[in-house]
């Protein structure tokens, strides 16, 4: 069964000769349509056949991910960050995502994936620098293949598309995998990128984490589709539905559309739905819009609880192995505390050194007028600070 | 840069458009990184043909036809240039680019900075700007105000068939993004030039003065450097002698060849197609003020087009600032002692 052949199509059959053949929709042998039900594995009869070592590994990503969570939270209320977006409750999206991919791959996070960029290796404090204002970015990122934070919506999906096209174009077998809210995929850009990336055939995963809110506004206000995962449909590639809190889950979904793409097969819209357990960031009040009911129901679907539901039934979740898992944890946090509580060293300079490759004139002057200003501060004001070296009309911008 | 010296060959007639081809060409030959894409620029050659050719030579994979959307174009030219690519994306006229603004401002032009130079972005941003071809409505902007206002982005025009091969060819060798205006209604403009010996190019950020005089200076850029030179030659008539400085490049902005000319001939007027108010000529009137205060005989004037949205083609000769413009604003300069008794005679 084709798309266009779905029950209560508006596609009738029609007397009248067939549209010219340029007109004809194409038709993908592979289905295109996501799962009516989100995807699981963890309670149901598949599970058995998991790994036990994959289990582990998610177990223990989780765990320091919910740790490394609130830690950043508490980093905020002691004005260490500006500002934490947490990822309470949907760690298993994160270190899904983080795990799907090989080395050479790279990850697009959004300002929320903090914690698939350290899952994947990022140094937690460099993964904060943005948020905690010393810099945009802290990290090169080629060094882990993890683009920068992204804070407009779905901007970087189409670099995803980009980075990943540009590799095929090089012969190189590498696959982009961009994550985005559900807020996010009514930008444009979240268009534009499936749609190239549909169109070049690019080796490209993309993730929604549907949370359920952008900020406070919930998902019936944002989309009218059946899923966000329907979407994929109309620009030609595959939609999968999973159940965001099923950690094994998420990571054979999210497993088989990397395999996907690098072999060539193009790219796929994963849906996870999950659930913001914290509010929007420490500055949202999640009471406005969302009863403590729901976030409870959600609450007792914790990827956390469900993954260790099948641990236990494996006798994997022992005493020893919850203690050394909690411990790394602790560990983790630790030392996130610890570096985060020491200051920054800035240097007011580099606000010139990198907006071009070439200073320009302009900013020359710029930087001459901020050095003296900081010449003049250190030396506590004591003279005339406009011109005192003479180099006044030179350090005008 | 500077482009090797080849063998002097017969220079023939050779258009604007045709020597943007050539620095197209020239540049993806030279160096494999160099893509060109976006919407109708592969099979079709770009609707003012400037790409003609380049998708059978170099193939699709390195001219690419894109689907139609601005910011996809230049979103996944972002992610393209993040892999080691030097895109080269065509936004088919001034007022299509504007969707494409969000990826241009947010990302484009402060990659390198966010990132501290771990990232940048070696890509061209091509857009035809800019009247007087009769266009219908979007068709006809002269957007480069909004770019100026952005810091991290470079913004060349070429005025001459020399310097479009040039400076395409300088901008595309750019570690930074360029967006890189083409004055479309000079894309059929001609010179004697030869492809095969092109002529040494300055590096992005050098004006070139264009008419020497004494008794003012005509600041201009892109499409209007013609009229401008029209207007100095006619204001030879009446007794005035012009120099006429042609700015090439925005961003970086040459104060220095500026200045040296406005304090040489004590008077400024810029002219540009672009709204006057919040236009360029606002900023480069200033930067004159602040700089040559003291040199002045005259405040600097400004001869732009209205503050109006582009006007209907029937309409845009009115709009747009013609010869008998600039020189009604030159006049304006004689303030109150007779020039002739002064400078210039």
């Amino acid at each position: 069964m084709t798309v266009l052949e779905q029950p209560g199509s508006s596609r009738k059959k029609s007397s009248l000769a067939g549209p010219p053949p340029a007109w004809r929709p194409r038709v993908d042998p592979a289905p295109l349509l996501p799962d009516e039900e989100p995807y699981r594995l963890l309670g149901t009869d598949a599970a058995a056949r998991l790994d036990s070592g994959l289990l582990t590994r998610l177990y223990v990503q989780l765990v320091r991910g919910r740790r490394y969570n609130a830690q950043a939270t508490a980093l905020t209320r002691q004005g260490r960050l500006a500002v934490y977006p947490s990822s309470t409750g949907q760690e298993a999206c994160e270190v899904a995502a983080a795990l799907a991919l090989e080395d050479r791959d790279w990850l697009f996070p959004s300002y929320r994936d903090t914690l698939a960029a350290v899952a994947r290796g990022l140094d937690p404090v460099q993964a904060l620098t943005l948020l905690r204002g010393d810099w945009h970015n802290g990290y090169d990122p080629h060094e882990h293949r993890i683009a920068p934070l992204c804070t407009p919506l779905a901007t970087q999906l189409p670099h995803a598309v980009g980075l990943a096209h540009a590799a095929r174009l090089k012969g190189d077998e590498v696959v982009a995998l961009a994550m985005v809210g559900d807020g996010g995929t009514s930008e444009g850009d979240f268009h534009e990128a499936l749609n190239f990336a549909a169109v070049w055939q690019a080796p490209v995963v993309f993730l929604v984490q549907n949370n359920g809110f952008a900020i406070s506004v919930p998902l019936a206000k944002q989309t009218a589709a059946p899923s966000l995962a329907h979407k994929a449909v109309g620009y030609g590639m595959p939609g999968r539905l999973v159940d965001g809190n099923d950690a094994p889950a998420m990571h054979e979904v999210l497993t088989e559309a990397v395999q996907r793409a690098r072999r060539g097969g193009g790219p796929t819209l994963v849906e996870a739905v999950t659930y913001r357990i914290e509010a929007h960031t420490n500055a949202d009040d999640a009471t406005r819009y969302r009863s403590d009911t729901e976030v409870e129901t959600w609450r007792s679907h914790d990827p956390i609880a469900l993954l260790e539901h099948e641990l236990t039934a494996r006798d994997l979740l022992t005493d020893e192995f919850v203690a050394a898992t909690r411990d790394g944890a602790e560990q983790l946090a630790a030392g996130l505390r610890e570096r985060m509580n020491a200051d920054p060293e800035l240097d007011p300079m580099d606000l010139f050194t990198h907006v071009f490759a070439e200073q320009t004139g302009q900013l020359r002057a710029q930087a001459a007028l901020l050095r003296a200003e900081l010449d003049a501060e250190a030396n506590g004001y004591t003279e005339d600070t406009a011109g005192a070296d003479g180099s006044a009309e030179e350090a005008r911008p | 840069m500077t482009t090797t010296a080849a063998p002097a060959t017969a220079r023939k007639p050779a258009t604007m458009a045709q020597a943007l081809t050539r620095a197209l060409r020239d540049a993806m030959a030279d160096d494999p990184s160099v893509h060109v894409m976006g919407e109708d620029v592969g099979t079709l050659g770009g609707v003012f043909r400037v790409t003609d050719g380049l998708a059978k030579e170099f193939g699709e994979d390195r001219c690419t036809d894109t689907a139609l959307a601005e910011a996809g174009i230049l979103g996944t030219a972002v992610g393209m240039a993040m892999y080691g690519l030097r895109p080269v994306v065509e936004m088919q006229f001034d007022a299509f680019a504007y969707p494409a603004f969000e990826q241009l401002i947010s990302h484009v032009a402060r990659m390198r900075n966010r990132t501290r130079g771990a990232l940048t972005m070696p890509l061209t941003i091509r857009i035809p700007y800019g009247g007087g071809i009769g266009g219908v409505e979007h068709h006809s902007d002269s957007s480069e105000a909004y770019y100026l206002a952005t810091p991290g982005l470079q913004v060349v025009t070429p005025a001459t068939v020399e310097d479009a091969y040039g400076l395409l060819r300088a901008a595309i060798a750019s570690d930074d993004p360029v967006v890189f205006l083409e004055p479309k209604r000079l894309y059929w403009s001609k010179a004697d030039w030869s492809p095969d010996a092109p002529a040494e190019v300055a590096p992005l950020g050098r004006a070139a003065v264009r008419r020497r005089g004494s008794s003012a200076t005509l600041i201009t850029y892109g499409p209007s450097l013609p009229v401008c030179m029209e207007a100095a030659e006619a204001a030879g008539a009446e007794g005035w002698d012009l120099e006429v400085v042609d700015l090439r490049s925005l961003m970086p902005f040459d104060d220095d060849t500026v200045c040296a000319s406005v304090r040489r001939t004590g008077r400024a007027v810029v002219v540009h197609e672009s709204n006057g108010f919040g236009g360029p000529g606002g900023e480069i009137a200033a930067r004159i003020t602040e700089r040559c205060f003291h040199h002045l005989e005259a405040p600097v004037l400004r001869v732009a087009g209205f503050d109006i949205p582009y006007p209907p083609p029937m309409l845009e000769r009115h709009h747009l600032p013609g010869v008998d413009r600039i020189l009604d604003t030159i006049a304006r300069l004689q303030w109150e002692s007779d020039w002739t008794e002064g400078r210039g005679a």
